[in-house]
């Protein structure tokens, strides 16, 4: 759109598209060079072998790794659906009623606040309250920013909503559970779908809050705790190949979730 | 109006319970602690006082936080320099392909951040990627340490955030009215005279979005110096880390977390009054 402002300035055009690249690659280049490496025949960390996908076999035989993989979906799975529906209730209050600062400040800083800051709070609250820790403390705890997210992403979906639509559904008859089935929930599904989706992501990637509501013991170490295990021994082939993994399930989820509600990583 | 307050109930209640007990009342006893003493077993004796603050401006610490701070700092001019013109050149994209750049850019952004983290000891360490190159290339003959430093976590740190500055600049150059741009040419002003004195200043609520939240991020960071500063970077996330799970002296590690939270909000109401400044002069100047 500011083509026509500046359409003599063609060599500062190339420059910027080249500079546009350059970021691509050191956005990309880190990640592909660890998806390639995870094909490397030898233990070698770094210097190329011949292809082979004998880390993959290793990594499928890992008892703690295939442990951490289910408890990390049991999280996931549960703090998305929990955090889906609270999220998106929130998003159509927030945006039907109620829009006062100290709200937008609660439901911004779970985006904000250091990780670290509130992953001390949180184990905190459960030792002040004698609660025992395990894999539902870290449930508890990623529902905490998963609704921030889905409600962001929900309200973006409400934002241009036409509120007549509901009053007129009301008027004519149907009642609220009706009018919410048949006429909001329609306009915010792919929001709802898009939000869930990026829950679940951060949920399966988020480290130091299940580090710390985790408790001690094995017993519910997450797959971003095991991988972070792992990484302080130092580079191997077996990390690379469950970092590709990891990030390919990654990419597939937020490339959906954009897919279905566009905007939903962009804003 | 009791129906309306039946819905309100039933929309906001159950998420805003969750987030009152679980994000409003621990930080509220974070707070708290903050003003107590470490008992003799590492638990909180409930004794009020302002020790930890004193404690916290011990110049042991305090040279933590500005190092904290400069480290931060030279993130987020890093991450400015280079994402500021490629927002630009997203922004002069032709619409279809903004799209296209954007979501390559936010892509990364969403996925795992260990992950993310440690591709880069992958790339840096001294038999990595960059060394074996430079090797290769008759550069140098010993291979470098790119592992275990500050330019290393501030490469980190720029790495995983600059995604987010990309996103928040562009939202403010994509905002500009082209016929300002098109005034300033047509009165004639060079296009760098015209990026220097009109788009830059218009677009300063990106920059400052963007610069608030990589420094925000990045003062409180605890995987980054962790991983790429290998223990001899310390900076506040990790003194925090420290005092809960080593030192057990939680209501220190509470102090050092309120100033984080402070340094934040200041930083954020600071963004927000030159945003409304910003929209003021505007406002002023259609009137």
């Amino acid at each position: 759109m500011l083509d026509g402002a500046n359409a003599r300035a063609a060599p500062s055009r190339v420059w910027l598209s080249g500079h546009l690249g350059l970021v691509l690659l050191f956005l990309y280049g880190p990640i592909l060079v660890l998806m390639a490496l995870s094909f490397n025949q030898a233990g070698l960390p770094t210097a190329w072998t011949g292809f082979s996908v004998k880390w993959y076999g290793v990594l499928l035989e890992n008892e703690a790794v295939l442990a951490a993989a289910r408890n990390t979906l049991i999280v996931a799975v549960t703090s998305t659906l929990l955090a889906t529906a609270l999220g998106a209730l929130l998003a159509i209050g927030v945006e039907y009623r109620r829009r006062g600062p100290a709200l937008e400040a609660v439901l911004f800083a779970p985006m904000i606040i250091p990780d670290i800051v509130l992953a001390i709070a949180l184990l905190s609250f459960f030792t002040l309250l004698e609660f025992t820790l395990g894999l539902h403390s870290i449930i508890l705890s990623h529902v905490v920013f998963n609704i921030a997210f889905v409600c962001a992403v929900v309200r973006t979906r409400l934002r241009g909503f036409d509120w007549s639509v509901f009053e007129a559904s009301v008027d004519l008859g149907a009642n609220e559970a009706t009018t919410f089935r048949r006429v909001i929930l329609p306009a915010i599904l792919p929001g709802v779908l898009a939000g869930a989706m990026l829950s679940f992501t951060l949920s399966v990637d988020e480290f130091i809050i299940a580090f710390f509501t985790a408790g001690p013991g094995q017993g519910s170490t997450t797959l971003p705790m095991q991988i972070y295990s792992m990484i302080r021994f130092g580079v191997t082939p077996e990390i690379n190949a469950m970092a590709t993994i990891v990030m390919a399930v990654s990419f597939a989820l937020v490339l959906l979730s954009q897919r279905i509600n566009k905007g939903s990583i962009t804003g | 109006m009791p129906r309306s307050l039946l819905r309100d109930w039933i929309l906001l209640g159950p998420g805003l319970t969750w987030l009152a007990l679980l994000l409003v009342a621990p930080c509220a006893i974070v707070f708290f602690f903050a003003f107590f003493e470490r008992g003799v077993y590492g638990g909180v004796d409930y004794v009020f006082g302002f020790d930890n603050f004193g404690r916290a401006f011990d110049p042991l610490y305090l040279s933590i936080f500005l190092k904290s701070a400069k480290i931060a700092g030279l993130a987020t001019l890093v991450a400015l320099l280079i994402g500021y013109p490629a927002a630009y050149a997203i922004a002069r994209a032709a619409p279809r392909r903004q799209t296209v750049f954007l979501v390559l850019v936010m892509l990364p952004f969403w996925s795992n951040y260990l992950i993310r983290t440690y591709a880069w000891i992958v790339l840096l360490n001294r038999e990595g990627l960059i060394n074996q190159a430079l090797t290769a290339l008759g550069l140098i003959n010993e291979p470098l340490s790119l592992l275990y430093n500050e330019f290393a976590v501030v490469t980190g740190l720029v790495y995983n955030y600059l995604p987010f500055v990309i996103l928040a600049i562009f939202a403010s150059i994509s905002r500009l009215n082209p016929e300002t741009l098109e005034a300033s040419e047509d009165l004639g002003a060079s296009s760098v005279r015209t990026f220097f004195r009109v788009t830059l200043p218009l677009t300063i609520p990106g920059v400052a979005a963007g610069a608030v939240f990589v420094f925000v991020l990045s003062i409180g960071n605890f995987i980054t110096p962790d991983l790429l500063g290998g223990g001899r970077i310390q900076m506040v996330g990790n003194i925090i880390y420290d005092q809960f799970l080593t030192a057990r002296d939680w209501p220190f590690g509470a102090t050092l977390s309120m100033m984080l939270i402070g340094v934040m909000m200041i930083l954020l109401f600071t963004q927000a009054m030159v945003v409304r400044r910003m929209q003021g002069d505007r406002e002023g100047a259609h009137a």
